[in-house]
């Protein structure tokens, strides 16, 4: 049983803790933890995208005076050899790509050398000296060409988190065929990549016992010491991980990269310490969100009742793993209508292996649903919210579970008012401003609220302060705040009493930072473990001479204003330093785990809702798109700190526009490379693209997903935002774009 | 980027000279370019000459009533400056339609006329590039050709110049002034940047060694009617589409004169004699507006990925046109 929290600090908009450390420059990133006697690595890429290098020749870059080595799969040291030590917490099924394995070339700009000398610049210029042969062979990038080849994706553990499509349920083909409304269209997606600012970066710390300290950008340091203990087969005592601070992750971080190799080599082999950066260039040549052809066909009686839903995708993969998300389930999850068809295949390309990019599937599957759902709408002339609230249920059918909690309705209702979408003109084209065609248009979001199990520490020191730790990541969500103040309410303290700490291996196990679940997940194990203090502190009051709390259990006490106090008569009270002071002049320290409670969650479905509101403004001579205005309601379950989320839905709703009008990685097929690999070309959204946007919370409570009532909110603003965005276009201009981005040249 | 000697000087001769004496040298201005290319490896100078300490850094009256432009003043006081604004507001707005605050208070005008094409395939030393290597082929014309050219392109290079500042120069028909081993001259602007033929890998009309040294802009300045209107795949800081300077001169409703100069759609900003005549005298009006655009787009010529430019470039005359005669709002 848990104990009902006494809030002091959670529910409200605190600072990030960690704020001033990052706007000061004080908070130290990967690449810039300096040791001392540090040598530089930079990585050669490959030109080529299928084939084998025939040759090297180093000889020019090693004859220049501190260059300490060329690195290529001729001289690397002896590894692992089976690729179960290359998988890390994120490999979907297959080999995990192996840098300097051997010769082969399985996708352009694959890392095929590592220059390391006493210079960043030396490095660099002594990399544009090595003269690489190769042997090509005819590659396959192409999506649109190669849909022929899509199958059914390999089984793995993967797909406990990313469940492949239920099996058919009703008979769609039937039912559809007699449906007075229907509508149906195919969607495809470009491939993008993440881009955070923050280039990846390892800098190993040499010891001089031969152990390593690595800093490494990273979602989560034990993915990392994993893998380097694996791959190289080191001891887990010789190696330490940390990563403080991550200059965004949004799933970039959720492998462990190749410059973590490459630097771990380097340090081993030249007994040194070992710094790799990569270039904005490499930004483009690993992981990154597939590209995706969709297929959506809805049927409905003539009331607006849905009866048939079809969605299948066909996404790319690498040739060597089977990178799958969710993209197609969320139509039977979200709607109940009884004939069901959904599939899911892959096309192996000559690629590397997509990987999972905020709101992976979800966002991807959820632009072309939503889509549908309007274009179903307009079919039965009937408002396209109203078409949402008439196929309304609580009821997961994909798992024939019902929703532990789902305030969608409200979201509908709050975000709808806020927006004045009840004025709304349903005709088409039917409001403008000189030249400009205006246009609402509106969409669900949805994302699952997951829980994984993890560890924490809590000390509650000889000074009366609290620290707490664990081996998490804060990607720039605001884990460091929110952990603060689930730390501090739990035993009753300011939080300026609390200190949270991540990102080191050397703190108990936490999952990689993803999924939307490190505030659940580790939300819990730090209010477990807290409560673990607080159970010690109990012992220690009770063992005072003439104790108020002798007879107290556990359910009896409470925390508030640095004091353990009864409930039922907070007078009796004890303060928090008092108790450590009895602990024989130590701190008091508790690990524990927090884990699902798998029993409560296995009766429900878990999920995160959204609405979203857009108003657009389309130039009708010139194609141009302007974001007006954006409302976005979210039943989140319980929010913990609304600033802190408030900026993750913002984020969200700037990417979703970003992805909606804006980015493609762009692939000339004819070198089976990404072209606009430069964040000039590569747009993502600028401050001028964003205007009004508006964020709600729903009141949601839910004691099924953990006892914290917490959803999480990595990933739920950006679902929605596309679809709603395409939708307004539509309802601005007549045109329906079912492809994205949707740039000008699609609205001329 | 390969290793190189620097060199700093604040004499104009002394630069000139210092070039003069390695080939493979080159001057640097505020380096937003050149230092970009040179990470890529698609420069390599083994000397770089700094000249942001030469005294080239004013904007001064000309004695024909134009204005001077010293080639190191910055994108950014020249955008903001009085004189530029009152005169040359068309200019004005042309710069400030380009990349970012930062990148404006770093690049010079000078650097701003040198600065080289945005092609993916330029900047990717693993693909063939006639530009960058000449004979080596141009992967954009079966390429990804979203940003390329549209008119006075050839089978060896389908590039454009990137400058927005540039499009204005034309269209506000400014001179270059260099000066060299061989001394000073004075290039027009329309003859400073050149169509790619078969030597794409030369950008324009320069002799190697010649440093710029001022943009002079002639008396005539269209401060009344004016508009730079940029199309580009975000709301800023990203390079144009299409863009156009559109300058008039007006009598009631009549045009007394024209000029209109297009960006992104070829290797230099892109003018036609014929079209801007084809509206003196003639009323200010969509029709007039049509026909002009028809003009210079005459013989465009499409790509896989940027056909739509030209019906694009059509539209975006008309409306800058339009703006320009005050018919249209602006925002
Ligand atoms: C991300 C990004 C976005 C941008 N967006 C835009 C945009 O939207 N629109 C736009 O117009 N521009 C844009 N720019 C380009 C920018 O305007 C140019 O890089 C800048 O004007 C170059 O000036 P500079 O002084 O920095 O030149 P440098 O980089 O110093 O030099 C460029 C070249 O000119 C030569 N050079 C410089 N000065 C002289 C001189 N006086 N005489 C002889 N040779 C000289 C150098 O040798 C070099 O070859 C962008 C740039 C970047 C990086
Ligand atoms: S268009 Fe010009 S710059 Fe681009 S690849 Fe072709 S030759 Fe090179």
């Amino acid at each position: 049983m848990s104990t009902p929290l006494v809030t002091n600090t959670i529910g409200k908009p605190i600072n990030r803790v960690d704020g001033v450390e990052k706007v000061t420059g004080k908070a130290k990133y990967a690449a810039e933890f300096n040791v001392p006697d540090l040598a530089y690595g930079v990585v050669i890429s490959s030109a080529i995208t299928k084939g084998k290098i025939k040759s090297f020749d180093a000889s020019d870059a090693l004859s220049l005076e501190g260059v300490l080595q060329v690195f290529t799969h001729e001289n690397r040291p002896k590894l692992a050899w089976f690729d179960i030590s290359y998988k890390d917490q994120d490999a979907p099924p297959g080999a995990p790509f192996r840098p300097l394995h051997n010769a082969t070339i399985k996708y352009s700009g694959q890392p095929i050398a590592l220059v390391v000398a006493e210079t960043f610049e030396l490095a660099r210029y002594a990399a544009t000296l090595v003269r690489v042969e190769y042997e090509e062979l005819t590659h396959e990038t192409d999506l649109e060409a190669n849909l022929h080849k899509a199958r059914k994706p390999k089984h793995g553990v993967a797909d406990l988190l990313k469940p492949p499509p239920p099996k058919p349920r009703g008979d769609f083909d039937r039912v559809y065929a007699e449906d007075p409304n229907k509508v149906a269209g195919r969607y495809v997606h470009s491939a993008e990549h993440h881009n955070p600012m923050e280039l990846f970066a390892t800098t190993v710390s040499y010891e001089k016992n031969g152990k390593l300290t690595i800093y490494d950008k990273t979602q989560g340091v034990t993915n990392s010491i994993l893998y380097v203990t694996q791959v190289f087969n080191i001891p887990f005592s010789d190696v330490r991980v940390l990563s403080p601070y991550m200059g965004g992750g949004f799933g970039s971080g959720l492998r462990p990269q190749y410059q973590l190799f490459m630097a771990v080599m380097a340090a081993r082999e030249l007994k040194r310490s070992v710094r790799v950066s990569l270039t904005r260039q490499q930004m483009f040549t690993f992981g990154h969100r597939p590209a995706t052809v969709q297929q959506v066909a809805l049927g409905a009686l003539a009331d607006g009742s849905m009866n048939a839903l079809y969605h299948d995708a066909m996404s790319e993969t690498s040739k060597f793993e089977d990178y799958t998300e969710v993209v197609v389930n969320w139509g039977g999850q979200l709607y109940p209508p009884e004939n069901v068809t959904l599939d899911y295949k892959l096309v192996p390309l000559d690629v590397y292996s997509p990987l999972d990019m905020r709101a992976p599937g979800g966002v991807t599957g959820m632009s072309a649903l939503e889509v549908a759902m309007d274009e179903l709408a307009y079919n039965l002339g009937m408002d396209p919210l109203q078409l949402r609230l008439k196929n309304y249920t609580d009821h997961d059918y994909n798992q024939n579970k019902p929703y532990s909690s789902k305030e969608l309705r409200e979201c509908y209702r709050q975000g709808a008012e806020r927006f004045g979408w009840p004025s709304r003109n349903m005709e088409p084209r039917s409001m403008k401003k000189d030249h400009n065609l205006i246009g609402w248009g509106m969409a669900t979001g949805m994302w699952e609220a997951n829980q994984m199990p993890a560890r924490a520490e809590a000390v509650l020191m000889v000074n009366g302060k609290l620290r707490v730790s664990s081996a998490t990541a804060d990607i720039g969500t605001g884990t460091y705040t929110i952990m603060t103040q689930i730390a501090a309410d739990t035993l009753g303290l300011p939080i300026s009493d609390v200190l949270f700490k991540l990102g080191d291996t050397d703190m108990p196990v936490a999952p990689i930072s993803g999924g939307s679940w490190t505030a659940a997940t580790v939300g819990t194990a730090v209010q477990t473990v807290c409560q673990e203090v607080g159970k010690s502190l109990l012992k220690l009051a009770k063992n005072m001479p003439d104790s108020l709390f002798k007879g107290a259990k556990w359910e009896d006490i409470t925390f508030s204003d640095k004091h353990m106090r009864l409930k039922n008569d907070p007078n009796v009270a004890v303060s928090l330093q008092t108790l450590v002071d009895l602990n024989g002049g130590k701190a008091v320290r508790e690990t524990s785990t927090g884990l699902p409670n798998a029993l409560k969650q296995r009766n429900f479905s878990r999920a995160t809702h959204s609405a979203v509101f857009v108003e657009v403004m389309v130039d009708e001579d010139l194609g141009t798109v302007k974001v007006t205005r954006a409302v976005t309601a979210v039943a989140g379950g319980r929010i913990l700190n609304p600033k802190t989320a408030r900026s993750q839905i913002l984020g969200g709703m700037v990417w979703g526009l970003s992805k909606a009008l804006e980015e493609e990685s762009v692939m000339d097929h004819n070198f089976g490379r990404f072209m606009n690999h430069n964040l000039a070309e590569y747009h993502v959204a600028v401050n001028a693209d964003i205007h009004d946007l508006d964020v709600i919370f729903v009141e949601e409570h839910d004691d099924v997903v953990n006892p914290l009532g917490v959803k999480g909110l990595g990933e739920i603003g950006i679902v929605g935002m596309p679809a709603a965005i395409a939708n307004a276009i539509f309802h601005a201009t007549g045109r329906r774009v079912r492809d994205l981005p949707i740039r000008l040249d699609a609205l001329l | 980027m390969n290793s190189f000697t620097y060199f700093r000087t604040d004499a104009v001769d002394t630069a000139v000279r210092e070039r003069a004496s390695e080939p493979t040298a080159k001057f640097i201005a505020g380096g937003t370019n050149l230092l970009d290319l040179m990470k890529e490896n698609v420069e390599h100078p083994t000397h770089l000459i700094d000249i942001t300490r030469l005294p080239l850094t004013t904007i001064s009256d000309n004695v024909d009533g134009g204005l001077r432009l010293g080639a190191l003043v910055t994108n950014a006081d020249t955008a903001y400056n009085e004189q530029v604004i009152q005169r040359y507001p068309l200019l004005s707005q042309a710069i400030l339609a380009g990349a970012s605050p930062q990148l404006r208070n770093m690049a010079t005008d000078g650097g701003n006329l040198l600065q080289r094409t945005r092609c993916y395939y330029f900047y990717d030393t693993a693909t063939p590039c006639n530009k960058r290597e000449p004979g080596s082929g141009c992967s954009a014309l079966n390429g990804y050709n979203r940003i390329h050219a549209i008119l006075g392109a050839s089978n060896h290079c389908i590039a454009t110049h990137p400058s927005d500042m540039c499009v204005a120069l034309a269209a506000l028909e400014a001179e270059v002034r260099v000066t060299g081993s061989n001394g000073e001259r004075t290039i027009p602007f329309a003859d400073f940047h050149r169509l790619p033929g078969d030597t794409p890998n030369i950008d324009n009309t320069l002799e190697p060694g010649e440093l710029i040294t001022a943009i002079d802009l002639p008396a005539r300045g269209f401060p009344e009617y004016f508009q730079y209107l940029k199309l580009r795949d975000r709301a800023s800081y990203a390079f144009a589409l299409v863009s156009v300077a559109a300058a008039l001169e007006m009598e009631g409703g009549t045009i007394t004169a024209a000029r209109i100069a297009l960006g992104g759609v070829a290797h230099k900003p892109w003018r036609k004699p014929e079209a801007e005549a084809a509206l003196v005298g003639k009323p200010a009006n969509k029709e007039n507006f049509q026909a002009a655009a028809e003009l210079l787009l005459a013989g465009a010529q499409g790509y896989e990925h940027n056909a739509f430019k030209i019906e694009l470039a059509k539209r975006v005359i008309v409306r800058a046109l339009g703006q320009a005669a005050k018919l249209e709002p602006t925002a």
